[in-house]
């Protein structure tokens, strides 16, 4: 498959073979009796990268974070932070701390005490921790707030506190668990930016685990994609949209139409695919690597297809369907296409006009076609 | 008035709010009949003055003659408290060997709660029940239980006299250690059960914070642990120090004559010197005495109450 090379991206050490990784995973797997919930996973994260993992509930992002921080040990494999194997080491003695998902702020506590606490356990003087709890308040905005007890707090107050305190001890890693997922829709893409700009500034690494594909695209410089305790892909948030390595995560990130089908030829620049679903060959701008007459998924983004009314000239990558569903969304429309075959395909128009006039309906018989380099084989 | 233009306009409304009285009616009715009344004759009769006569005290309100309506209002009963050292020494005595009774339930009880709270969500049912098993037994039996345990001739002496500890029996029975001993083993479930609802619900994720940002174990415990457990042990301390300190048939029967306990000097002034008034004056100090914790209990109620609801 071909990866684009490496472009002149700001930062991107996963790409220099001669950057040391902070965190390297090396076959770690953990079960709960008989529940594989880590499934032999390697990773390497870089210093300063801000890292998601991302999967549905129980794929073992959770358990893989809790590993890092401690409170979980590996059944296999082993775990280095800044080269040092964590095998046996407990949570209060590793270079990370960790903002919980539930905020895990010390009821009894005020704002201040909270942020000290763990600046308290390294015997620091009562100057040097008052210093530093302001700083790390300050980064948040909430120094305002720093005698108030948490049950005095909003919701998006408690998550600004439990990331001051997380930050205070400087860790080399920090560790969020779905940190934004209890507050509201619109706070929470705004924290989204906030928690990127603190990541920058601090310059510590942050390895989060998310369920919501959007907050890790916006937020991370890499994702890792899980299920059912494995790493499916690990990759930018171009890398993982435009070129899923799977099905499963072709079809987790974003919408995505498939279409089976066997390798027909296959050369440097451009696979053909029997498709006998659409009865149809389908055209791919790239190699697929594999041999003529292997099974095959095409995948071309809602996105990256166009409608139109009339048959297209050429014929290439081209399917005709009527209209069955319209979702309108404002911004944009999805269209639900069933082609011939009785196959249902999405599509989605960008809403340029106010006017209802070009807009397609119920019924309507339409051709959709897509360029081939809009298209990607997936190799089952 | 305003709900009851809304209780015209929707009959199902008023219907509703008269329900809900109706519901709330009987507990106040109980508790007015069979707590405040008579609250409010042992405070008529501890103003009252005794008299060789049934009932053996004189009537605060009566007919003079000319028809007048004449009450005598007694406060010697509550001087005499005052003036004889016996009541004063009896009220200090309660409240210290309650007090204690207190700290030991809350010593042993506190790792009890905390281990039924910690075990797994399994064994916590059962360990629960193990706690509250006695209750399943009369407590004057296993008083009278504690009698056999602790006397000269007992199970506990003779234990130490074969094992050779001691070559004479300790006189454990009618000394103020057999009271402690008693009160401490009665009410430690009182203890148990308001420590280990306030530990069992509280949020371990805390202490993993505590963990990850560098705070050992015990540290955690200290720091964390203990302060939201305060609720807890001011609940459990109530439960086991107001009862403790009215308590009468633990001393009267593990305790020795010295052992003077105001629940005991109570039961002597009905009873045996059938001074009903002064008996009163001291049921309505003790209660006197006792508002203050009770006081201090419902405010740190209300304030978890409080804290919880946010």
């Amino acid at each position: 498959m071909a990866l684009p090379s490496a472009k002149p991206i700001v930062f991107s050490p996963w790409n220099d073979p001669d950057a040391t990784p902070l965190i390297r995973i090396r076959g770690v797997s953990k079960s709960f009796g008989d529940f594989l919930a880590v499934n032999n996973v390697d990773l390497d994260i870089y210093p300063g990268e801000f890292f998601s993992l991302l999967g549905a509930s129980g794929c073992g992002k959770t358990t893989l974070l809790r590993m890092l921080a401690g409170f979980e040990s590996p059944t296999d494999g082993r775990i280095f932070i800044d080269g040092v194997d964590m095998t046996g080491i407990p949570p209060y003695e590793r270079p990370v701390n960790m903002m919980f998902q539930s905020y895990a702020l010390f009821p009894h506590m005020t704002v201040a005490q909270n942020v000290a606490f763990g600046l308290k356990q390294d015997g620091l003087s009562k100057k040097k921790i008052a210093e530093k709890a302001k700083e790390v308040l300050d980064l948040v905005q909430m120094s305002a707030f720093s005698e108030r007890k948490p049950n005095q707090l909003s919701g998006g107050q408690r998550q600004r506190v439990a990331l001051a305190r997380s930050l205070a001890k400087e860790p080399k890693v920090l560790l969020l668990d779905e940190p934004l997922a209890a507050l509201d829709k619109k706070l929470r893409g705004q924290t989204q930016l906030e928690l990127v700009n603190i990541q920058d500034r601090v310059g510590i690494t942050f390895v989060m685990v998310t369920h919501d594909q959007e907050e890790a695209m916006t937020m991370s410089a890499r994702i890792g994609v899980m299920n059912a305790g494995f790493i499916e892909q690990v990759g930018t948030p171009v890398e993982i949209y435009e070129y899923p390595a799977t099905t499963f995560v072709a079809d987790f990130i974003g919408t995505a139409n498939m279409f089976d089908g066997v390798v027909a030829l296959d050369e440097q620049n451009r696979t053909v695919v029997d498709c006998a679903e659409l009865e149809a060959q389908l055209t791919v701008g790239h190699s697929s690597g594999v041999a003529v007459g292997a099974p095959v998924t095409v995948m071309v983004r809602p996105e990256k297809m166009t409608v139109q009314r009339e048959a297209p000239q050429d014929g290439l990558n081209s399917v005709h369907g009527v209209v069955s569903d319209i979702a309108y969304l404002g911004d944009i429309s999805i269209y639900h296409v069933r082609l011939n075959s009785g196959r249902k395909v999405q599509v989605a128009l960008t809403n340029l006009r106010h006017t209802s006039e070009q807009r397609l309906t119920w019924d309507d018989e339409v051709y959709l076609t897509w360029h081939p380099a809009n298209s990607l084989v997936l190799v089952q | 008035m305003a709900p009851r233009a809304a209780g015209r306009r929707h009959p199902r409304v008023l219907l509703r709010r008269w329900g809900r009285t109706l519901v709330g009616l009987p507990p106040y009715a109980w508790l007015m009949l069979f707590f405040l009344v008579p609250f409010l004759i042992v405070l008529k009769i501890s103003f009252s003055e005794t008299q060789a006569a049934v009932p053996p005290f004189v009537p605060l309100v009566s007919w003079a003659e000319d028809a007048v309506l004449q009450i005598r209002l007694n406060f010697g009963n509550y001087r005499y408290l005052i003036t004889d050292e016996l009541y004063v020494d009896a009220y200090l005595n309660s409240l210290k060997i309650a007090g204690v009774s207190t700290l030991f339930c809350l010593l042993i009880g506190y790792p009890m709660a905390y281990a039924i709270a910690r075990a797994p969500r399994t064994l916590r049912n059962p360990l629960l029940m193990l706690v509250v098993l006695p209750f399943w037994t009369s407590f004057l039996i296993r008083v009278y239980a504690w009698m056999g345990i602790l006397k000269n001739e007992g199970l506990l002496n003779t234990f130490l006299l074969w094992s050779g500890l001691i070559d004479q029996p300790l006189q454990m029975l009618e000394t103020d250690f057999a009271v402690y001993v008693g009160i401490i083993y009665s009410y430690l479930p009182f203890m148990v059960l308001p420590l280990y609802a306030t530990l069992e619900k509280m949020d371990l994720s805390l202490l993993e914070a505590a963990a990850d940002l560098g705070c050992r174990p015990f540290r955690a415990f200290l720091r964390v642990t203990l302060p939201l457990s305060v609720p807890g042990m001011i609940a459990g301390s109530m439960l086991v120090f107001i009862p403790a300190v009215g308590e009468f048939v633990i001393p009267d029967l593990l305790g020795g004559p010295d052992t003077l306990m105001i629940g005991k000097v109570l039961w002597s002034e009905f009873f045996d010197n059938r001074d009903w008034p002064v008996a009163s004056a001291v049921a309505v100090a003790m209660l006197i005495l006792l508002v203050a914790p009770i006081m201090i209990f419902q405010h740190y109620q209300n304030k978890s109450a409080e804290a919880e609801n946010r």
